[in-house]
């Protein structure tokens, strides 16, 4: 430890008695019952307040639960799978573009891309889902995207993440060091030669992390589908949760819903955490 | 690709009044070189004299701000010049060496030929083994950079250049990244390119190596060319007081 800053005035001898008494590893260890008798308090005040008999009742209720299979894994949780599967590979095939757009010296495609970014950045993933939903048949009277349900979700759940993976990959694409491009086009390789080969297959390894994190946002994005409403066979987890909420006036159906997204978000923040060190190992 | 014509007669690189400025820092205020078929120009000088920049504007890495510049008879400084197949013609090692990390060494040396030489797969992995054999690293082909030394990342660097088979070669301070204890393998490998008979222009720190290898030897300071000639004549007898000054600092 360095010296105070301030010189502080000597302390009394009681005090200074005191203070020698506690050591910095003492009181660190003090605070940490202290932390832990917080802990055990809270939990016995849970534990005495609540009421666990009706908290079974209606959160794990064994003869509703039974009910949900194989439903829950069979349609809903493959449709959520699916949409935000497709969703994430339309917006991160946009996103490129959208980066390159972004880094192109032709000002007109910086201009569009930032707008674009911008926009859907900026406004509520549901806005845009009811916006496509009930805007696009108005504004293009006749037409229907292609796929039903799934093209809508991938459309406009895509939109949202191309937004925020553009900006992603524009970093990473940057963060790739100059020296790179300047070996490539010293070896005669075009600018989008060298792009494609050398650049952006670095500026992905480098985001690899985020875009992983991206992935996950949109699965539980893909809850807001719901708003455009559902055949039963489109049905994924959320929309699934709420109509069994509906029919067993009991919120055993949304918890087993909640935990079929951590079946899905947690292995993926896993590999982002082994991803992460990886990288700071690599470094 | 046949639309350039080479002239071998012409000299290997020519550089006519070079100018060229950053904003308003002028960095290259008129500068004439000539570098000879065969020949190996070193260039030395204080940091900040502008000599990796001369390097630079040969293959336009840096754009010039005015001046001519030759490469066999070919105006590089030519708007309507096809660059790509000029840079193929002309090797260039960069101090930071400037591998492809996510590249095997094999790849690193292949990929331009593929992809710009229009090579095949085969064709070109066999130019590459026999130019990592030259630079003594043929058991490293599947090794990804960062397992290599500096100094032999340098020297594959040296390999993935000459495998494109250019016509001549340029080295922007190739060893000034370098551990000590590194930098001789490094000049081996050039200093043998220099005896098969290899055009270079060396920005170098290394005046071992210039007044070795070196054919002939430019110094600069300040944007321009103060002296120039003979290495060993250069270095052991400057006539211009500002390179007695430099290499009283550096001998």
């Amino acid at each position: 430890m360095s010296a105070p800053p301030v010189p502080t005035p000597t302390p009394t001898r009681e005090r200074g008695a005191r203070a020698s008494a506690r050591s910095p590893r003492r009181r660190a260890e003090i605070s940490r019952y202290v932390q832990y008798a917080v802990l055990a308090l809270a939990a016995l005040a849970v534990g005495l307040t609540a009421d666990w008999a009706t908290l079974r009742e209606q959160f794990f209720n064994g003869e509703i639960l039974p009910e949900l299979f194989p439903r829950i894994f069979t349609t809903a949780l493959r449709n959520t799978v699916t949409y935000t599967a497709c969703a994430f590979l339309f917006g991160l095939a946009l996103g490129l573009v959208l980066a390159l757009m972004r880094l192109s010296s032709v000002g007109p495609y910086r201009w569009i891309a930032t707008t674009f970014i911008e926009f859907f950045r900026g406004v509520p993933a549901l806005i845009v889902f009811i916006g496509f939903y009930y805007g696009l048949p108005i504004a293009f009277p006749g037409r229907v995207l292609p796929g039903g349900t799934l093209g809508v979700v991938t459309v406009a759940l895509g939109l949202v993440g191309a937004a925020y993976m553009a900006e992603t990959i524009r970093a990473g694409i940057q963060a790739v060091p100059k020296g790179q491009t300047e070996a490539a086009r010293s070896l005669g390789m075009s600018h989008t030669r060298a792009m494609v080969s050398i650049v952006i297959p670095q500026a992905f390894r480098i985001i690899l992390p985020p875009l992983t994190n991206e992935l996950i946002l949109l699965t539980k994005d893909s809850s807001l589908v719901y708003v455009i409403g559902l055949s039963l066979a489109d049905s994924e987890l959320t929309d699934f949760g709420r109509r069994n909420l509906s029919q067993y006036v009991n919120l055993t159906p949304l918890f087993a819903v909640a935990l079929s997204y951590l079946i899905i978000t947690v292995p993926l923040s896993v590999v982002v955490r082994r991803m992460e060190a990886r990288a700071d190992r690599a470094r | 690709m046949s639309e350039i014509h080479v002239d071998t007669d012409a000299p290997a690189i020519e550089v006519r009044d070079l100018h060229k400025s950053f904003g308003r820092n002028e960095v290259l205020e008129g500068v004439d070189v000539q570098v000879e078929s065969g020949q190996v120009v070193c260039v030395i000088g204080p940091s900040g004299s502008g000599k990796s920049t001369l390097l630079r504007c040969v293959n336009r890495l840096e754009e010039p701000t005015s001046g001519r510049i030759f490469v066999e008879g070919v105006e590089v400084t030519d708007p309507d010049v096809d660059l790509d197949e000029l840079r193929s013609r002309i090797g260039m090692v960069f101090q930071q060496f400037n591998l492809f990390p996510h590249l095997t060494v094999l790849d690193n040396l292949c990929i331009a030929q593929t992809k710009v030489r229009k090579r095949s797969k085969d064709e070109a992995a066999e130019v590459a083994r026999a130019n990592l054999e030259r630079v003594g690293l043929a058991d490293r082909e599947g090794a990804y950079p960062a397992h290599l030394s500096g100094g032999q990342q340098q020297r594959i660097a040296i390999a993935r250049a000459l495998s494109m088979t250019p016509d001549l070669m340029l080295f922007d301070e190739p060893t000034s990244a370098l551990d000590p204890e590194l930098v001789g393998d490094v000049l081996d490998v050039m200093r043998d390119l220099a005896a098969e008979g290899m055009t270079m222009m060396v920005v170098t720190h290394e005046m071992g190596f210039a007044r070795e290898v070196g054919d002939s030897l430019v110094f600069m300071d300040g944007g321009v060319i103060v002296e120039q000639g003979d290495p060993a004549e250069v270095l052991g007898n400057p006539q211009e007081e500002r390179t007695q000054a430099f290499l009283s600092k550096v001998l």
